[in-house]
């Protein structure tokens, strides 16, 4: 019996509404012929908060991405009439850039090259967790925003000068080791949204493999160290079951 | 297929009729050709013997006319093996000579000619009816006809003779290359034979049978020795495949019996919302690991298929050693293990950057899991992990040194395998896989992985050729 297609289940959901992420309704469309995979998503989309479509092939999905009313596509990749890859071809040869995420069972670096490649934003391995899915929706959708251009980030009284590489917080000033500056930026750059571990190695260390160790953790223990500490207000929050979050509580 | 059929259709057997036909069509011609020549030969000398008695006689009948031809010839026939001689009047009226009943017409024709004769001074006539000669009439001055000849019989024995040498020559070549090609083919067949009966056996499941080898160091057992150490490699591949699935079987089975236990578990007992929230939480745990071992297992199996030589570029290997370094750093200095890398010098190596970055975290990954933080060491020393990027030769070597309680030289290239985890370290969190990635990621590459000891402790050390795997053409 073929179920959910490998997602791995909403646990994490009521704990993400608890560190309440600024969470801004996303227009989403699932492309996946995997029906009961598709409503799951919707589903599960929809008790967060945003408004989901599916498509069950490639054609109908072309058809209703070619309005470009979504924030993001969420594009299986082996599809009938239409496979994802041609299906982000189709749309980016048309001049529609809507974010899309590639899903695959194939999940190997150069899969992931291929599908980077043919114009896809992002790219998550079969089986995934909803969290991790929904934490790289939310980044994608805001990218399209623009505010990666900012050169001076702000969260709370934290403010990082992405030329001088200074971070100060408040009147004080934190040294930070290279590593430990891109991380921050990172954080920063998706400030109040969830940020899971294999986002920050593929995006601050550049690595898609699976590192055994939560390695990360200690890196963000670390990080949460020099600028949270004596401060009474936490600003580097953990979202249990699912990642990081820098937030300003005060707000 | 009956066995002389089965003979017949070697290609040893096909062989042989070829060289017999080939042999055999050789002694034909050689033998025939010297059989014509010898006849040409004595033809030759025969003429030549006939023409000088001619001369001879001529010349006495020009010095005596025809009396003293008439004596020459009665004397000369009279001696024993003598030529044959005929001396006639214009009419055909023998004056001198031993020989009669010539073919008739004979003495018209002036020149060579073959003919039946009989010799006067040859008692049992009847008995040779048909001596054949060679002779020549010649016209004398004066009207009369002189017969020079020589019986044939000397030729035409030794011509057949020859002949009959040729054709026994040839049958003892057929019968003896017939008899020489079926003894081979059935010592040959007899050998084939015995390795398809190995063959089948072996193909029937028995893999421990070995093809025999004759010892005579021929093609055959040269072959019979390849096929072996072939088997034997198959032997032990499939050895390792049997344990590879029973660790499998462990390594999967016994999580996902936990996942299932657990599960039944939770529907059975649990009460309240927050007790099913563990329960799944649990699952979902479970689940994650599960997956981290499929994706090693699916990592493994793409390193050794060799399908990730397409994506293979040049990069740093210490830049490899100094960011995976800086990734683990903060995990060991948790643990109170002091984590440093000697990489300064580049170290260019051609590969796939994200399996060799791989293969080296989780041999940093294992050197931090199994260095026991506060256990005393040997020698006292704080716990200390080294990351190495070096240039040796045509190879780069990345090596990870830690001064931990090290593995047994015994158990060294076992752990390199699938699933192999000493028993002191089942209980260890981990998928077992991470040696096993590392050497298949070092073989891609045309490298390899080696475990050497660090006295105390481990060293794991990948070296990978400079220029990237060596394609093998074709």
């Amino acid at each position: 019996m073929r179920t959910y297609a490998g997602i791995q289940g909403t646990r994490v959901l009521g704990h993400m509404a608890d560190a309440q992420p600024d969470r801004v309704t996303m227009r989403l469309l699932v492309i996946e012929d995997d029906r009961d995979a598709a409503d799951y998503l919707v589903k599960a989309f929809r008790e967060v908060g945003h408004i989901a479509d599916a498509a069950n092939n490639g054609e109908d999905g072309l058809a209703m991405a070619l309005d470009g009313q979504y924030d993001v596509l969420i594009v299986d990749r082996m599809l009938p009439k239409r496979d994802g890859l041609s299906l982000i071809g189709a749309l980016r040869d048309k001049g529609i850039e809507t974010p899309a995420l590639i899903l695959s069972a194939l999940g190997q670096v150069d899969d992931r090259v291929k599908g980077l490649h043919a114009g896809g934003d992002d790219y998550l391995p079969k089986p995934y967790s909803f969290t991790e899915l929904l934490a790289r929706t939310e980044v994608l959708a805001r990218r399209r925003g623009g505010r990666n251009e900012e050169t001076v980030l702000h969260v709370g009284d934290l403010e990082l000068d992405r030329l001088s590489h200074q971070v100060r917080r408040g009147a004080e000033e934190i040294s930070l080791q290279p590593r430990e500056f891109r991380l921050l930026e990172y954080l920063m750059k998706h400030a109040g949204q969830v940020v899971t571990r294999t986002m920050l190695l593929e995006n601050v260390w550049d690595y898609h493999f699976d590192p055994q160790t939560n390695v990360i953790d200690v890196h963000i223990s670390r990080l949460r160290s020099k600028i949270d500490k004596g401060f009474s207000q936490p600003l580097l929050h953990t979202v249990r079951g699912a990642g990081y979050m820098i937030r300003d509580g005060a707000r | 297929m009956t066995a002389l059929g089965k003979l017949f259709r070697t290609t040893t057997f096909k062989l042989t009729l070829v060289y017999l036909t080939v042999f055999a069509l050789f002694a034909a011609f050689l033998l025939g050709y010297f059989a014509l020549n010898t006849r040409r030969l004595i033809t030759e000398q025969i003429t030549d013997t006939v023409n000088t008695e001619i001369a001879g006689l001529s010349e006495q009948y020009r010095l005596g006319g025809i009396r003293r031809l008439v004596i020459v010839v009665d004397a000369r026939a009279r001696r024993p093996g003598s030529s044959l001689y005929l001396v006639t009047t214009f009419a055909g009226e023998a004056l001198a000579g031993n020989v009669t009943a010539l073919a008739p017409g004979i003495l018209d024709n002036p020149g060579w000619t073959e003919t039946v004769y009989h010799r006067i001074d040859e008692t049992e006539a009847s008995e040779h009816p048909d001596h054949n000669a060679l002779v020549r009439v010649f016209q004398l001055p004066g009207g009369f006809r002189l017969l020079v000849g020589r019986d044939l019989e000397e030729r035409e024995r030794l011509y057949h003779i020859v002949l009959a040498a040729g054709r026994w020559s040839v049958a003892i070549v057929i019968v003896l290359g017939l008899a020489g090609g079926l003894f081979v083919t059935r010592r040959v067949l007899r050998r084939v034979d015995a390795m398809t009966e190995t063959t089948r056996t072996i193909m029937a499941g028995d893999l421990g049978g070995r093809l025999p080898v004759a010892g005579t160091g021929d093609e055959l057992d040269r072959l019979a020795e390849n096929l072996n150490a072939m088997l034997e490699r198959i032997e032990a591949l499939m050895f390792g495949l049997k344990e590879v699935s029973d660790n499998i079987a462990h390594d999967l089975k016994t999580p996902l019996t936990r996942l299932q236990n657990r599960s039944e578990e939770a529907l059975r007992t649990a009460k309240s919302e927050s007790e099913y929230r563990a329960a799944l939480e649990a699952t979902i745990a479970e689940s994650e690991g599960l997956i981290r071992t499929f994706n090693a297992l699916l990592m493994i199996a793409r390193a050794e298929s060799g399908q990730a030589r397409e994506d293979m570029s040049e990069f740093d290997a210490a830049e490899i050693a100094r960011d995976i370094g800086d990734l683990y750093e903060p995990l060991a200095e948790e643990k109170g293990i002091s984590l440093k890398v000697e990489a300064d010098a580049p170290a260019r190596v051609k590969g796939n950057r994200e399996l060799v970055s791989q293969a080296l975290a989780n041999l940093v990954d294992n050197a931090i899991k199994y260095t026991e933080p506060g256990a005393p060491l040997l020698n006292g020393a704080a716990p200390e992990i080294l990351v190495r990027a070096l240039n040796e030769g045509e190879h780069i070597l990345l090596t990870v040194a830690d001064n931990g309680p090290g593995i047994p030289e015994t158990d060294r290239a076992r752990v390199v395998e699938r699933f192999v985890r000493l028993e002191q370290s089942r209980s260890k969190p981990g998928s077992g896989l991470g040696l096993s990635l590392a050497s298949a990621v070092a073989r891609l590459h045309g490298g390899d992985l080696t475990l050497a000891d660090n006295g105390p402790g481990l060293k794991s050390i990948i070296a990978l050729p400079r220029g990237g795997p060596v394609q093998i053409a074709g």
